[in-house]
């Protein structure tokens, strides 16, 4: 375990003790599961987002391909498409967003940030003025719970994140593609001299993410009756917050999947605990912006070491 | 006197850049400092300007100590310096980069814009440019942006004036005008510290010259009592040293064979050249000469736009590293922390980044392979590290460059291009390289050496091409390649050529090898 890992582990072990000894019925398996079922989108967003942000970029459009792919998978199951087609065709939608996004980044060398926003934006609005506003209601009663019952259903959605999240974390380890993320997020020059395919590793990261952001909206949707067409407002934020404070680096190049676990348990945790604890929720936020400022500070303070060729280079300049 | 640096000593980090080096200038005269690349010229123009700290020595102007130069103390006592590139802010204006050098605002003073304009215009007219000081300086040609950096060190009344290779991006014409202005500013009394690679310019406007080399004051002289061939002496004349390991290798059959390459974006022109197995051919010629771009160009990072690559017999199309790594091809570069190693990935990483596929089975990275692989090379280069899952960031340059050769000699390569394999790295390491490089040639891998030290070019080349203005001068067999005459080639110094006049059909018969 890195020393990050071991920090946000011993907050999440601090605040459940807190909660344990004032207020035992946080524990309870109801809560607990509503909990889990509330975080789900963030977690699967954020394993993507990790990529994403491994290979230097960042993707704040997340919550637009949220709230189009949850839209788009009400409307096909709407019009009676058979759940598996809605499900592909739902993680699909979000391949194909993503890949617009990984296109302008990768190939049209327009800097993430703004690529991003501008899909953000567009998206959003595009789905507004097609929707104008209305929701998605009179859903199929198969598509409530993806046809399984409230019981299985969080069984079904823990085995998927389990999946996902082992999945992840192995690839990232034991295939050359991880490395590449990696060296691309790292040394983007070096790892083009060495040989490695740095952007179409970028364009598929951003791909991938867009099919869990689609994944997410799918597995959020099935849980309510209808599906709002302004789903996802600020989710990009709660996704990245995670990923940063899971120890991922902003500038890209270091960081694993177990830290973005953690970082989601650690911020999912917080909003409840704290009415749990009977504070006010108005504080959620700005404890939440509090442990981000000390995530990334600490990241901005770790020294590197001053190197020798660095300080030959300069003299010979 | 103007100015009087004595005894100077600077040491980066254990590398010995400068060595009790004394320096000074009268008003009224151009004094130049000449010397090969690494000498010592630009860490002493940064004492003087007060961009570097010295560790020991003294520095009066006008006869002050002083004792920490800084940038700004050196721009308040009158010390101006014009670099290469020039260092201009390049969404303002002309008006605008000038003010910012000259004027010391207030908090709350208001901007007086007309008088910027009327000061930025008398300034250019002074130096006889026609720039409009409304102008973006983006839109400037860089002999214009040298002409405003100019105009600011006369504003800013400069009387020490320090030109660090100020042709290099100039044609003849604007020379000419550069000349003039310099002789201006010397007939107003200002001294002028001259940094050039062309020795005819040296001689054109230097009244004394000094000469660096190694770090260490080769001599003063007075321009008009020196010669040119004593000049090239005095800046490459060392011993060589015997730490060089070159044997003789048997050569095999040619490996790398450039046909008229040549790549217009990266300014390489019709180069010919072959490599042959076992043989390290080095490539000399002054920074900016197109060595690098001559090796990108190779490898596939700027691809060429004509000629023929052709490898071990055949004519590959190379249009991306990938393809140079497929055909065989490893390419080891100048700045290793820029773009040789991940500093963030561990030494087994680093070294399996260019050859996944070779430690991989059935597409999963087999860690246990790629460990012995790099502790097979770590052992072999006695790389010194805490552990191989050790970032590479935490060794030094030496180690590290060891790690970028592991990288390569991963691939199987069969022909390695170093560029600069050993800048910035300690003698043992060096040594240590320069023995790699020996044991390489003799496993038959043909190896392009791109270096700036005449000594390493001189100790481990079998044949040595010199480059200058992205061509090939002349390739000179081991016989024949002496300091004076690859330091002439380098300079493009045409008295020089015609001594090679024996070599010349020599050159071309090397050349369509």
């Amino acid at each position: 375990m890195t020393r990050r890992e071991l920090s946000v582990t011993a907050a999440i072990a601090g605040l459940a003790f807190v909660l344990a000894v004032r207020s035992a019925g946080f524990f309870a398996p109801d809560n607990l599961v509503d909990l889990f079922l509330a975080n789900l989108p963030v977690l699967i967003i954020a394993l993507g987002m990790t990529l994403v942000i491994l290979t230097g970029q960042i993707d704040i459009s997340v919550g637009s391909m949220f709230a189009i792919c949850g839209v788009a998978a009400g409307v096909l199951a709407k019009a009676g498409v058979p759940l598996p087609l809605v499900a592909a065709a739902t993680c699909a939608t979000g391949m194909a967003l993503g890949s617009l996004n990984g296109a302008l980044v990768a190939y049209a060398r327009i800097p993430s940030i703004v690529a991003t926003l501008a899909t953000m934006v567009a998206l959003r609005d595009g789905l507004r003025w097609i929707t104008q506003g209305a929701w998605v209601q009179d859903l199929p009663d198969r598509f409530q719970w993806l046809g399984t019952s409230q019981s299985i259903y969080p069984v079904l959605a823990g085995s998927i994140a389990v999946v996902l999240v082992g999945l992840f974390s192995w690839s990232l380890r034991n295939l050359p593609v991880g490395r590449a993320i990696y060296a691309t997020g790292s040394n983007a020059d070096a790892a083009r001299l060495a040989g490695l395919p740095t952007g179409f590793v970028t364009f598929a990261t951003f791909a991938l993410l867009g099919a869990l952001t689609g994944l997410a909206a799918l597995l959020n949707s099935v849980r309510f009756n209808q599906i709002p067409s302004n789903a996802g407002l600020g989710l990009e934020l709660k996704v990245i917050a995670a990923v940063v404070v899971g120890g991922v680096a902003i500038t890209g190049g270091r960081g694993n999947v177990a830290g973005t676990v953690l970082g989601v348990v650690l911020l999912g945790m917080i909003g409840p605990a704290l009415t749990f604890l009977g504070v006010s929720a108005y504080w959620e936020r700005a404890i939440q912006g509090g442990i981000i400022l000390a995530a990334v500070a600490f990241e901005a303070l770790r020294a590197r070491p001053v190197s020798h060729a660095a300080a030959v280079a300069a003299a010979r300049t | 006197m103007l100015l009087q640096a004595t005894a100077i000593t600077k040491a980066f980090a254990g590398v010995q850049a400068l060595k009790r080096v004394s320096f000074d200038l009268h008003p009224g005269e151009v004094h130049a400092l000449v010397g090969e690349n690494g000498a010592g010229k630009s860490t002493l123009i940064k004492i003087i300007t007060g961009a570097v700290r010295p560790d020991s020595g003294t520095l009066l102007v006008a006869g002050h100590a002083i004792a920490h130069m800084t940038p700004s103390a050196a721009r308040a006592i009158g010390i101006a310096a014009i670099y290469q590139q020039p260092a201009l802010f390049p969404d303002l204006t002309v008006a605008e980069n000038i003010a910012l050098a000259l004027e010391t605002p207030g908090r709350w003073t208001r901007v007086d814009w007309p008088a910027r304009k009327r000061r930025a215009a008398s300034l250019l007219e002074r130096v006889g440019a026609a720039i409009d000081p409304d102008r973006l300086v983006e839109t400037l040609s860089m002999p214009e942006q040298q002409i405003v950096e100019i105009a600011k060190a006369i504003g800013a009344d400069a009387k020490i004036v320090v030109m660090d290779e100020p042709t290099a991006a100039l044609t003849d014409r604007e020379v000419e005008n550069l000349y003039r202005i310099v002789r201006r500013l010397r007939a107003d009394g200002a001294g002028i510290i001259y940094i050039s690679h062309r020795l005819d310019e040296v001689f054109a406007l230097a009244d004394r010259i000094t000469v660096l080399r190694d770090g260490e004051t080769v001599a003063t002289n007075e321009a008009v009592r020196v010669s040119r061939p004593e000049l090239i002496a005095m800046m490459i004349g060392r011993e060589l040293s015997a730490v060089f390991p070159k044997r003789p290798v048997s050569l095999g059959d040619v490996a790398l064979e450039l046909r008229g390459v040549s790549n217009r974006a990266a300014g390489i022109r019709n180069i010919s050249l072959s490599v042959r197995r076992g043989e390290i051919v080095g490539v000399a010629g002054l920074v900016g000469s197109g060595r690098t771009q001559l090796a990108e160009t190779v490898f596939g990072l700027t691809p060429a736009d004509a000629g023929d690559i052709v490898v071990n017999g055949a004519s590959r199309r190379i249009t991306s590293p990938a393809d140079a790594i497929a055909a065989g091809i490893g390419y080891v570069p100048e700045d290793r922390r820029q773009h040789g190693v991940v500093l963030d990935m561990s030494i087994a990483s680093n070294a399996s980044l260019a050859s996944l596929p070779r430690v991989s089975h059935l597409g999963l990275i087999d860690r246990r392979a790629e460990r012995q692989s790099a502790q097979r090379y770590a052992e072999q280069f006695r790389i010194k590290c805490a552990s191989l899952e050790a970032d590479v960031g935490t060794l030094s340059g030496g180690n590290q460059q060891k790690v970028a050769l592991a990288r390569w000699l991963s691939t199987e390569p069969s022909i390695l291009i170093l560029d600069e394999p050993t800048q910035g790295v300690d003698v043992g390491s060096k040594a240590e390289i320069h023995g790699l490089m020996q044991q390489l040639a003799e496993r038959g891998l043909a190896i392009i050496m791109i270096s700036s030290e005449l000594p390493e070019i001189l100790g481990m080349s079998d044949r040595v091409a010199v480059m200058h203005a992205g061509s090939i001068r002349a390739v000179l067999g081991r016989d024949l390649a002496t300091p004076p005459r690859i330091m002439a080639l380098a300079l493009a110094e045409d008295a020089a050529t015609d001594n090679t006049d024996p070599s010349a059909t020599d050159n071309t018969d090397n050349t369509d090898l």
